[in-house]
């Protein structure tokens, strides 16, 4: 038998174990498992690879990957990733760690979920934060199954149209699941129609009302008076934005939203093709108690030391089973760590450098491919910061411009019909990539 | 582990004018500002502080954590096995690190391989069909497999009266968390003493408004369940389908595969298994196997292969719907799909076995001490209903805080719910047999001292960073952010 790295045991070490155990073979073990149920031949898989085989079938892989200039977003945002975070976050104390149900040994994890926890509330302006969702999407999706929850017998649940798509769909599978009806209203250029909001609102039974900020567009809506029209129906607000936009704009809290959830892969977590990113979710003290998931509390021990522990479990599966406020058990954790580390370094100061850098670099972009004549904003006259929309003039279309730009080394946006593109920048983006950028749909 | 509590946190070495990062100054040639009415009113108070501060600050506190790399973690159900550094570097490696998950596919060819290569390889390893492996972690594959199983349901003629999922009591706690979410009645069928399903309890609550049966095998008392074959038969001649919780999956590597067990659906944990770290909670990832015939209700995106040998992602118009935005925790099966390369398939097939043999050396070096309640070999776990002596008033969770002192991580305690003062080990293939000898040394040490100076054991632990922390207080008055903290002044 080939000794493996990972396996320590040597033939020797398992006739010993074995002869404690009564057992003459390791098949023993398995005695009680019908011989038709056991595997005939090995997996198919491939043989084992030693380490340096491994690397390199890694870096193959890795030479089938362009990595391209990002000005794509949709809720995935290409920014910098302090080295500092990422030599925190690979501590392997608390890398390999599991949820924190010691807490005498798990102090590490519990302060920063703490942490993280305490930075969530302050960029959202509401007074508690759980200790992650999976991401963006499942976190809204969980935001209406709380309003559900609060208001009892009322089961509809309204989503603006300019919400990301792929947040609406999973809002809409989870609904499905909880027998929640889900209705959009609808958008007009660009933001969300607030007549049919109204309308919709105040024929009845609505539990909860799903915004964004920025919407899919990158747009900022002017959500003055939604809050106060909602809590008259007894409905909540709930404000779906992508947490590193929340160091400058309007906060949900003080739009007098509710619940507050979305991305915070923004908080310079690696793009990694789509994941792990980080959802987040924060909501009013009095619905504290309906959250799902993790909550971190600080107490005293023993020797009157500040300490922190897990708290409010009895909302959790692991007690509550069918009753929990959700199914959720692991979450994204150590990523609660990233964004705790990275918004350390940053402070507001750097936070808001980094709005105001995508911002500028988005705007100059804009500006310089509307002066172009082949596209112009999809939406002129609103405000966004570093996202935005454009129309594209034919004979060019969305995914003309995509092929051709991603051939230069470019990621020109996501394609929203074949006539529009949705295009992100973020400090990453260099003013002499933006002017690349231009001179290729000039050259196009 | 250090002993001493590093208590700061980083709100509290915060020193206004100090600054932790380095972004370039790029002039764009254009400024932009935000109106009044959509900018927030006051700067958020986040912490100011120089690099080496917040570097610093982070570290001691690590020191005050324990996980795998710090010492034996027998956590039933958890599967705490060593998590290969090389899988770690392997994210890194294969370049996935700046793919926007927009990326047109062409360019991102690498990626979606590793996605591709993995999924064939746990539907070989889970006999099933084909995985997706969008879902984030266990309990999110168990309502994404959940929702398949309506969705196929649905399909058919009077699906939509079959609203009940039938759990054992011995389930874990997800299992019908998650078939609560996903709109399903949940009942409960009876164990048997020896900790199996009762087949006849079982056959009783079988009817047409039986969606599914949930279990997992090994179950959470580490038994495997031996008349899998006449369940999975009575389930599926009730028009229900078998759903396999893929939490206990590590004992049945090199033995047994659901599929041929008779299951229907099945997540996997990878953070379990396939050895990629918890991260003190996740992320995780919970790939979910269909078998053949029930593909097309697999949540979207999917990742397909042409014929000429390129990768794309597309939709599936029956699908259950999506359950992410993009395609899931992508470095998570970076790391899953190295830990299978560098096993191989003869490395694999000694995972079960191995971690089976830990479980029951532990087991039997201990079982005169520790009450036994469900004897026979076990699997990759057990389950110990306290101390044998009962007369020193000495309970599991005194045991388990105690074991902190000797720098082990308790076992989890008071689960399942079959027993009071339930015990659950897991000790995993990749502990030497000298850690499994120390540890139960110190389980005998601790048996010892229950009855020759109990008051001392209900005190533990008596060498950790902190002791005995006031948790009703914490639930009666939370104080979860640093603003209540500053109004509480903890």
């Amino acid at each position: 038998m080939n000794q493996h790295h990972y396996l320590p045991h040597t033939e020797a070490d398992i006739a010993r174990m074995l002869a404690r155990c009564g057992a003459s073979s390791l098949d023993d073990f398995y005695s009680d498992v019908e011989p038709d149920l056991r595997i005939k031949k090995p997996y198919d898989v491939c043989p084992g690879m030693s380490e340096p085989e491994l690397d390199a079938y890694m870096r193959r892989l890795s030479s089938a990957n362009r990595e391209l200039i990002c000005f794509a977003g949709g809720g995935f945002y290409h920014h910098h990733t302090p080295a500092a975070v990422e030599a925190i976050t690979s501590r392997s104390e608390f890398l390999t760690a599991y949820t924190p149900y010691q807490p005498e040994i798990s102090q590490g994890t519990l302060q920063y979920i703490f942490e993280y926890q305490s930075m969530m509330a302050e960029l959202t302006g509401l007074d508690v934060s759980n200790a992650s969702m999976y991401d963006g999407a499942t976190a809204t999706a969980e935001a209406m199954i709380m309003a559900v929850a609060s208001a009892r017998k009322k089961r509809r649940v309204l989503i603006s149209a300019t919400i990301n798509p792929a947040v609406a769909a999973v809002v809409g599978t989870y609904a499905a699941g909880a027998g929640i009806t889900v209705e959009t209203i609808p958008e007009h250029e660009g933001i969300t129609d607030r007549t049919a909001f109204t309308e919709m609102l105040g024929s009845g039974d609505v539990a909860g009302v799903i915004v964004a900020s920025p919407n899919y567009y990158g747009i900022l809506e002017d959500y003055s008076g939604w809050a106060d029209e909602c809590h008259a129906v007894k409905a909540l607000l709930i404000m779906n934005c992508h947490a590193s936009a929340l160091g400058v704009i309007r906060t949900p809290g003080e739009w007098g939203a509710d619940i507050a959830c979305g991305e915070a892969q923004s908080l310079g977590i690696p793009l990694n093709y789509g994941g792990p990113g980080l959802g987040y979710l924060c909501a009013r003290r009095d619905l504290m108690r309906k959250m799902p998931g993790r909550i971190v509390g600080a107490t005293t021990d023993a020797d009157g030391q500040r300490v922190f522990v897990l708290t409010l479990q009895a909302r959790e599966q692991h007690i509550r089973r069918q009753k929990a406020t959700s199914n959720i058990c692991s979450n994204q954790g150590i990523m609660t760590l990233h964004a705790a580390a990275y918004l350390s370094l940053m402070g507001s100061e750097g936070l808001a450098e980094v709005n105001r850098l995508g911002s500028e670099a988005m705007h100059s972009l804009a500006e310089k491919l509307c002066a172009t004549g082949r596209m112009s904003l999809l939406y002129p006259g609103r405000t966004f910061l570093n996202e935005t929309a454009f129309k594209i003039n034919r004979p060019l279309d969305a995914d003309r411009i995509i092929d051709s730009l991603a051939d230069h080394g470019i990621l020109a946006g996501i394609k929203l019909d074949d006539d529009a593109i949705l295009v992100a920048a973020t400090e990453m983006c260099s003013p002499a990539d933006i002017d690349r950028y231009v001179s290729l749909v000039n050259n196009l | 582990m250090n002993r001493q509590l590093y208590s700061k946190l980083i709100f509290d070495l915060s020193h206004e004018g100090r600054r932790g990062y380095s972004l370039p100054e790029f002039d764009y040639g254009i400024t932009s500002s935000i109106p009044d009415n959509l900018r927030r009113e006051s700067a958020p108070k986040l912490p100011e502080a120089d690099e080496l501060t917040v570097v610093r600050h982070y570290t001691n506190s690590s020191t005050n954590n324990f996980g795998v790399d710090t010492g034996f973690y027998p956590l039933g159900s958890c599967t705490m096995k060593y998590n290969p550094k090389a899988d770690e570097r392997a994210v890194t490696l294969c370049g996935i690190g700046h793919l926007h998950p927009a990326a047109p596919a062409s360019t991102v060819q690498g990626a979606l391989e590793i996605y591709h290569v993995l999924q064939k390889y746990l539907s070989e390893i889970g006999g099933m069909a084909e995985f997706t492996l969008n879902p984030f972690a266990g309990a999110h594959g168990e309502y994404t497999g959940l929702m398949v199983i309506r969705a196929w349901h649905l399909s058919h003629d009077g699906g939509e009266t079959r609203r009940k999922v039938l759990v054992p009591d011995s389930a874990h706690g997800t299992n019908p968390a998650s078939a609560a979410m996903a709109g399903f009645e949940i009942e409960e069928v009876k164990s048997m003493p020896d900790g199996t399903v009762d087949v006849d309890d079982l056959r009783s609550k079988l009817d047409s408004s039986v969606a599914a049966m949930m279990m997992t095998n090994p179950n959470t008392v580490g038994m495997f369940e031996k008349n899998i074959p006449e369940i999975a038969r009575m389930v599926h001649e009730a028009g229900a389908l078998m759903y396999y919780d893929g939490a206990n999956l590590n004992p049945m590597l090199g033995v047994c595969r659901p599929g041929d067990m008779g299951f229907d659906v099945m997540h996997i944990n990878l953070h379990k298994t396939f050895a990629t770290p918890h991260g003190g909670g996740g992320p995780g990832a919970g790939p979910v196997g269909v078998r053949a015939g029930l593909e097309k209700f697999l949540p979207v995106p999917r990742v397909v292969r042409d014929n000429d040998g390129t990768y794309r992602i597309t939709g599936l118009p029956d699908s259950c719907g999506r359950v992410s935005s993009w395609l899931g925790n992508y470095s998570v099966f970076v790391k899953a799909l190295c830990y299978i390369l560098s096993m191989g398939a003869e490395g694999l097939a000694k995972v079960g076995p191995l971690a089976t043999l830990n479980a029951n050396y532990i087991m039997h070096s201990l079982c005169d001490l520790y009450e036994l309640p469900i004897k026979g070999p076990c699997k990759h776990e057990f389950v110990f209903d306290g101390l044998k002596d009962k007369s020193t008033g000495v309970t599991t969770m005194n045991v388990a805080k105690r074991l902190l002192d000797f720098g082990f991580h308790a076992p989890t305690i008071y689960f399942p719910l079959l027993f009071h003062e339930s015990m659950m080990i897991e000790p995993t293939e990749t502990e030497s047999p000298e850690t499994i000898d120390a540890f139960i040394d110190v389980m005998r040490t601790i048996a010892r001292e229950a009855s020759e100076t109990p008051e001392m054991l209900i005190e533990a632990p008596h060498n950790t960073p902190m002791r005995h922390p006031d948790e009703n207080e914490a639930a009666l008055h939370p104080v979860v952010t640093l603003r209540d903290l500053c109004s509480k002044q903890i």
